[in-house]
């Protein structure tokens, strides 16, 4: 009997895909269902964001900013403003620092929440994916009253935030909060324990302690795999360290320790929320600031915990009213990196799952 | 002599105005139409009834508007759309493998309609082995998935068609094996026969283990989620018929729909007493019980994520199999013993 002449098939996965989450392409080399080399092809979103705030004053910046990871601007906000804030010795107002966690935990929710219902969703459940979208749209409706925006907010400022939170404001996250945990409760259910749900993401997409270490990959991706550490925690900014919260990890590093881990954030993040609303100080929400911005000449790199991993902006002033560079360190990107490590040995459908649990936004990697 | 009578009068002697070549042909093509027109509305309804229980079981409301209640209109419009969309055949495929596909797909979905009795004399057709011609046809359905992966020339259908040739040929075997229980009891492969047994019980009561077997590999059958892998959209864009669209695109949808619907029927028929049921006419009996599966399908795809092909295939030979090997040998040591 003559031997069968196979070859492997390599697929573009994307940039059109369902379920790249937006312009990623990815390489494959499959042979059958199985996976023999994946590489990530970035860059279809490229905007030249960190060439153009070279040409913008810094407050002309911040809506920018929110171009980056546009499921978390509040995130993306905060982490420029404190870059440049170091630059400028602003004594920012409390009421204002409890503003921006608040806010900036809001983004993570309806950010995690996005995740979650796409994962799933790539994961073939369709019915997570609504219900996490009935949530983020009371967090959505919130910020609404808050700043007037729902995804690009433009709204946390050097030296504080752009407006007062209302009591308006206040209620409405307050009532929300009243029923978030319920609802995550029913994610868990429709999930965590379900027999297809853990088969498909148990064991997928391992990444080890080590591994998750040298690539340099931060946020859930590195809890998941094991390792404590989260810029709330071990480099505290704003008022963090007054906040009482726990820091989820994952033993195995895989799939489903990522979902763990995230779910965990997301009730964590519900609780600091509520902490910052109870303590919210009386005061002012913004310091007096002048009216063109010119930092002192220096450079200045900040970092915060972002929904997706550790979120760093590194500016450089010439002393001129705008930034003579800025880079940003973008958690995405670099968690993205990790994907040819981890499906190794995977099938089809695996790299789906993978791709999901690490959590990008194209926005982000591209820039 | 009324209208009716003189209508009754010719139907009964119309046998005898003919040579009976012409009169069955002319009888048979009557039921086809009938069937084509009754999958197409049924189809049409079906895909209404789905959208409006995934809605609401996703916290939505589904189509609200086309029509006035509740959006009954909306897929008769679709439908309209998808005839009216221009007929687009891709430059690289291989094109009579591509444009036959869709149609071997719907024929032998079709052709199993022949022989499912919908009431005690709603029946096209009935042979005395209807349930071994519903299985035998339906994998033809296979053949026709396959041609239109291979035939259009794409990678994700080629995938996809490879999955669903799999799928299908293990799925069949547990599906046949769940099925040979009820036929021993009822000694009789005819449908009709199947179902007159079932007048006092229900197989349901006396094969639970064959109809849990029946329903799960049923599902794989039609590519219905936790097992709908070959279109699986998140991983192969849309499985076999990504190249598709238009009319043929509508012939695929229409057939998987229809081949729900042959799925749930023969369930009904098999281990649900068919048409028997008290008050209403069988016919109505018969669609409320077909529906039930219908729904549980529908209500399947709101809860569960996909399974992964490898995961599918060790379920279909591990788990079924056996156990359907098992339920087969208790029934046959039961009715031996009794």
């Amino acid at each position: 009997m003559p031997e069968l002449k196979t070859d492997s098939l390599f697929i573009n996965m994307g940039p059109q895909h369902p379920s790249t989450h937006g312009v990623l392409r990815l390489g494959l080399t499959i042979e059958g269902e199985r996976v023999v080399n994946v590489f990530p092809d970035v860059g279809f979103l490229h905007r030249g964001i960190e060439k153009l705030a070279e040409s913008r004053t810094y407050i002309q910046t911040i809506p920018l900013t929110d171009r980056l990871d546009y499921m978390s601007g509040m995130s993306n906000n905060l982490a420029y403003v404190l870059a440049v804030e170091k630059l400028l010795d602003v004594e920012v107002p409390r009421r204002a620092e409890f503003i921006r966690v608040i806010v900036a935990e809001m983004s993570r929710l309806a950010s995690h929440l996005i995740w979650l219902g796409s994962f799933a969703n790539d994961l073939g459940a369709t019915t997570p994916l609504i219900y996490c979208f009935r949530e983020r749209e009371d967090i959505l409706d919130a910020l609404e009253i808050l700043c007037g925006a729902r995804m690009t907010f433009n709204y946390v400022r050097f030296g504080g935030v752009a407006r007062d939170a209302t009591p308006p404001f206040v209620e409405k996250l307050r009532k929300f909060l009243s029923i978030f945990d319920r609802r995550v409760d029913e994610y868990e259910e429709l999930l965590t324990k379900n027999a297809i749900f853990t088969n498909r993401t148990r064991g997928v997409g391992l990444l080890t302690r080590e591994e998750a270490i040298s690539y340099a990959a931060s946020g859930p991706v590195l809890r998941g795999s094991g390792v404590k550490w989260d810029l709330r925690k071990d480099a505290p900014y704003s008022v963090y360290p007054e906040m009482d919260f726990v820091i989820p990890t994952g033993e195995a590093g895989d799939a489903y320790d990522r979902y763990l881990v995230r779910l965990v954030e997301m009730r964590q993040a519900a609780r600091i929320i509520r902490q910052a609303l109870d303590g919210l100080p009386e005061g002012d929400f913004t310091a007096k600031m002048p009216r063109v911005l010119k930092p002192r000449k220096g450079e200045a790199y900040s970092r915060i915990e972002a929904p997706k991993g550790e979120l760093g902006f590194y500016v450089v002033s010439d002393g001129t009213a705008n930034p003579y560079r800025v880079k940003i360190r973008a958690p995405s990107f670099i968690n993205l990196a990790t994907i040819p490590t981890m499906c190794k040995g995977a099938l089809v459908a695996d790299i789906v799952a993978v791709l999901g649990s690490i959590d990008i936004v194209l926005g982000e990697v591209d820039r | 002599m009324g209208f009716f009578e003189s209508l009754r009068f010719i139907w009964l002697f119309l046998p005898n105005l003919m040579p009976r070549e012409i009169y069955e042909l002319g009888v048979m093509a009557v039921a086809f139409l009938a069937i084509v027109i009754f999958i197409t509305l049924m189809v049409l309804f079906m895909v209404w009834f789905e959208r409006k229980i995934i809605g609401h079981i996703q916290v939505r409301r589904g189509p609200l508007h086309t029509g006035g209640f509740h959006g009954w209109a909306q897929t008769i419009a679709d439908t309209l759309k998808l005839f009216l969309k221009e007929d687009i055949v891709p430059r690289g495929v291989d094109r009579p493998v591509y444009v036959l596909a869709p149609l071997i797909v719907f024929m032998s979905t079709v052709v199993a309609y022949i022989v499912i009795p919908f009431s005690k004399n709603l029946v096209a057709r009935d042979i005395n082995m209807g349930v071994l011609f519903v299985f035998a046809v339906s994998s033809v359905t296979t053949i026709g998935i396959f041609m239109a992966g291979w035939g259009s020339n794409n990678k994700y259908s080629l995938l996809g068609a490879m999955r669903v040739a799999a799928q299908i040929v293990s799925y069949e075997v547990p599906l046949l094996l769940s099925v040979l229980g009820v036929f021993m009891l009822s000694q009789t492969l005819s449908l009709s026969g199947i179902v007159e047994a079932q007048k006092h019980v229900w197989y349901v009561f006396l094969q639970p283990v064959g109809f849990v077997i029946y329903v799960i590999a049923g599902i794989g059958e039609v590519n219905r989620l936790p097992f709908d892998i070959p279109e699986a959209e998140s991983e192969l864009v849309a499985g076999f018929h990504t190249e598709y669209s238009g009319l043929r695109f509508a012939f695929f949808f229409l057939s998987e729909y229809a081949n729900m619907f042959v799925m749930s029927a023969m369930a009904t028929v098999l281990f649900l007493g068919g048409w028997h049921g008290p008050v209403l006419p069988g016919f109505v009996w018969f669609m409320i019980k077909a529906f039930f599966f219908m729904f549980l399908m529908v209500w399947l795809r709101g809860t569960y994520p996909r399974l992964r092909v490898d995961q599918m295939m060790a379920f279909c030979w591990k788990v079924l199999l056996p156990l359907a090997f098992l339920n087969l040998l208790v029934t046959g040591l039961v009715m031996a013993a009794f």
